[in-house]
């Protein structure tokens, strides 16, 4: 029988949430090594004997065996998940614990109380981000360095030092404790907005890395949608933002595979289906008071796949939405969003002068897009020189051979007559 | 048709495994299907054969002494086997080459088994 192509990535991610429950936090690097072993068996039994007819139920028979097996030789001499140490104890409740744990439910809590534990406050930002990949969505230590465009040995470090504060954590956050729910909840929503962002704008040249990311980040946000204390209006938002996103993946190259630059991107490319699934989620977050940034880059996606041309785009609201989003996060990469729409909106004129009077703009100098879309105006307004000039400075800093073509090309078209 | 017994001996390929990605493991067990597919579908399997435990007992000497191992550090161990059919050696050796073992460092023993009729 065929199997999923992720099948074990996927798995790895449920299978070492419900061992971390069992064995307790601190034993987090048990719980892989059971993972590790679980594959390591599949891997020979089925190469003899096929895939079997329910794989991941054969996955977690076996991590849940070799955990078992675990308790059994070592519950006198270690200790396990504290609120389980009882049960875990005696040979009458050992088993029916264990095999509670395993049921497909415990298991999608689990996941959930894993992604609120990777988000410790302890953690920036991007290890939060690296920690998901690794421990719920089964990436490797290279496949995430490869996602990143970053060096292996600095994201071992980054993994290692989180898993570090994750295992010195008393326990898995406790999803049912409303104290602390909402502000972890905003933590979690930033995590998977950033691990989403990084497969669609990232530096990754490899496009079905990028897709997985952002499937990944879509899968994660469904979990938090079908728990409802974590289904708020911004986790709609947040899930609506990336279907709308998504939608627009398959446009983003051309036929040669090339980058296609957004308004000349073959909108008949576009997937229906997750617009009106973004659509619909757009709809379910506008619901209570509050306006998270997640509802207004909804928004503006939704707006853009409501255009058919890029010409029947509606700039003034996205102008605005743009506006909104500089009150709620300033940041210079929106300030260079907003200043493009308003190139579009009033006239390259006006576009230029925004994008100039980008504050902290420094910020934005190693960004190959900034320098991209001052050439692109530039060249509209019929300044050649100084337009091949930013684009030749926004190719010095392509981070793919995708960009870099895509920069070329632009340098070209500014040079020709 | 003749039979073969391939026997697959890695070398130190369980630690190799451990280090490895889901993702990555999952495309290595991929290949072996399709390679083992490939090979049924040409009628060139008799058994799929069975993976064996990595350690076990020895049992050796006059007095059968009885040793755990062999010890998965050791050169090589067999890791399974698979009963095929074919031709004669040279192409039971020939069909070995597509098994995705080498990849990883390990070897296929082809041996004939003995015939029992005259």
């Amino acid at each position: 029988m065929e199997v999923d192509e992720h099948l074990f990535r996927r798995e790895a991610g449920r299978m070492v949430a419900a061992l971390t429950h069992i064995f307790g936090v601190h034993n987090l690097a048990m719980a892989e090594d059971v993972v590790q072993d679980a594959f390591c068996r599949a891997l020979e039994v089925w190469k003899f004997r096929g895939v079997p007819e329910n794989p991941s139920a054969w996955l977690m028979a076996t991590a849940k065996n070799r955990a078992l097996d675990i308790l059994r030789r070592e519950r006198t001499a270690q200790t396990f998940a504290p609120e389980l140490a009882r049960l875990l104890q005696s040979e009458w409740t050992l088993a029916p614990t264990v095999q509670e744990i395993f049921k497909s439910n415990t298991i999608k809590d689990d996941q959930l109380r894993m992604m609120f534990s990777c988000c410790h406050p302890k953690l920036p930002e991007e290890a939060q981000v690296a920690l998901i990949l690794n421990i719920l969505c089964g990436f490797s230590v290279d496949e995430i360095a490869a996602a990143f465009v970053s060096g292996h040995a600095a994201i071992e470090k980054r993994i290692s030092r989180a898993k570090k504060v994750l295992a010195g954590s008393k326990r898995l956050f406790d999803v049912a404790d409303a104290r602390d729910f909402p502000e972890r909840l905003a933590a979690v929503h930033r995590a998977l907005y950033l691990l989403f962002n990084e497969g669609y704008h990232g530096a990754s040249c490899e496009s079905v890395v990028r897709a997985e990311l952002c499937q990944e980040a879509m899968r994660l946000t469904t979990l938090l949608l079908e728990h409802p204390p974590a289904a708020t209006p911004a986790t709609h938002a947040l899930s609506a933002m990336m279907c709308l996103h998504a939608a627009r993946l398959p446009s983003r190259l051309d036929d040669s595979g090339n980058l296609a630059s957004f308004l000349d991107q073959d909108r008949s490319r576009w997937d229906t289906r997750l617009i009106n699934e973004g659509q619909k989620l757009l709809d379910h977050s506008a619901t209570g008071s509050e306006l998270t940034e997640y509802h207004i880059e909804a928004a503006i996606a939704a707006t853009h796949c409501c255009a058919a041309r890029a010409e029947d785009t509606d700039w003034g609201r996205i102008v605005w939405l743009y506006d909104k989003l500089m009150q709620l996060r300033p940041s210079p990469v929106i300030a260079l969003n907003r200043a493009i729409a308003i190139a579009q909106h009033e006239g390259t004129e006006r576009g230029l002068k925004e994008i100039y009077a980008i504050k902290n703009s420094d910020r934005l100098a190693a960004y190959p897009f900034y320098s991209a879309a001052i050439g692109e105006l530039e060249l509209r307004h019929g300044r050649r020189e100084i337009a091949c000039k930013y684009f030749r400075a926004a190719l010095v800093q392509a981070r793919s051979p995708m960009e870099k073509r895509f920069l070329q090309q632009r340098v070209a078209a500014a040079q020709r007559d | 048709m003749s039979q073969f017994v391939f026997l697959y001996r890695n070398t130190m390929q369980a630690e190799q495994e451990f280090s490895r990605s889901p993702e990555e493991m999952q495309k290595s067990m991929q290949k072996w299907m399709a390679w083992m597919k490939d090979l049924a579908e040409k009628g060139h399997i008799k058994d799929h054969g069975n993976p064996l435990e990595p350690g076990g007992k020895v049992v050796k000497g006059k007095q059968k002494t009885i040793t755990d191992g062999p010890y998965a550090e050791s050169k090589d161990i067999v890791g399974g086997y698979t009963l095929v059919e074919a031709k004669d050696l040279a192409q039971a050796a020939e069909l070995s080459k597509g098994c995705p073992i080498f990849e990883g460092g390990g070897m296929v023993e082809v041996r004939p088994v003995m015939k029992m009729d005259m």
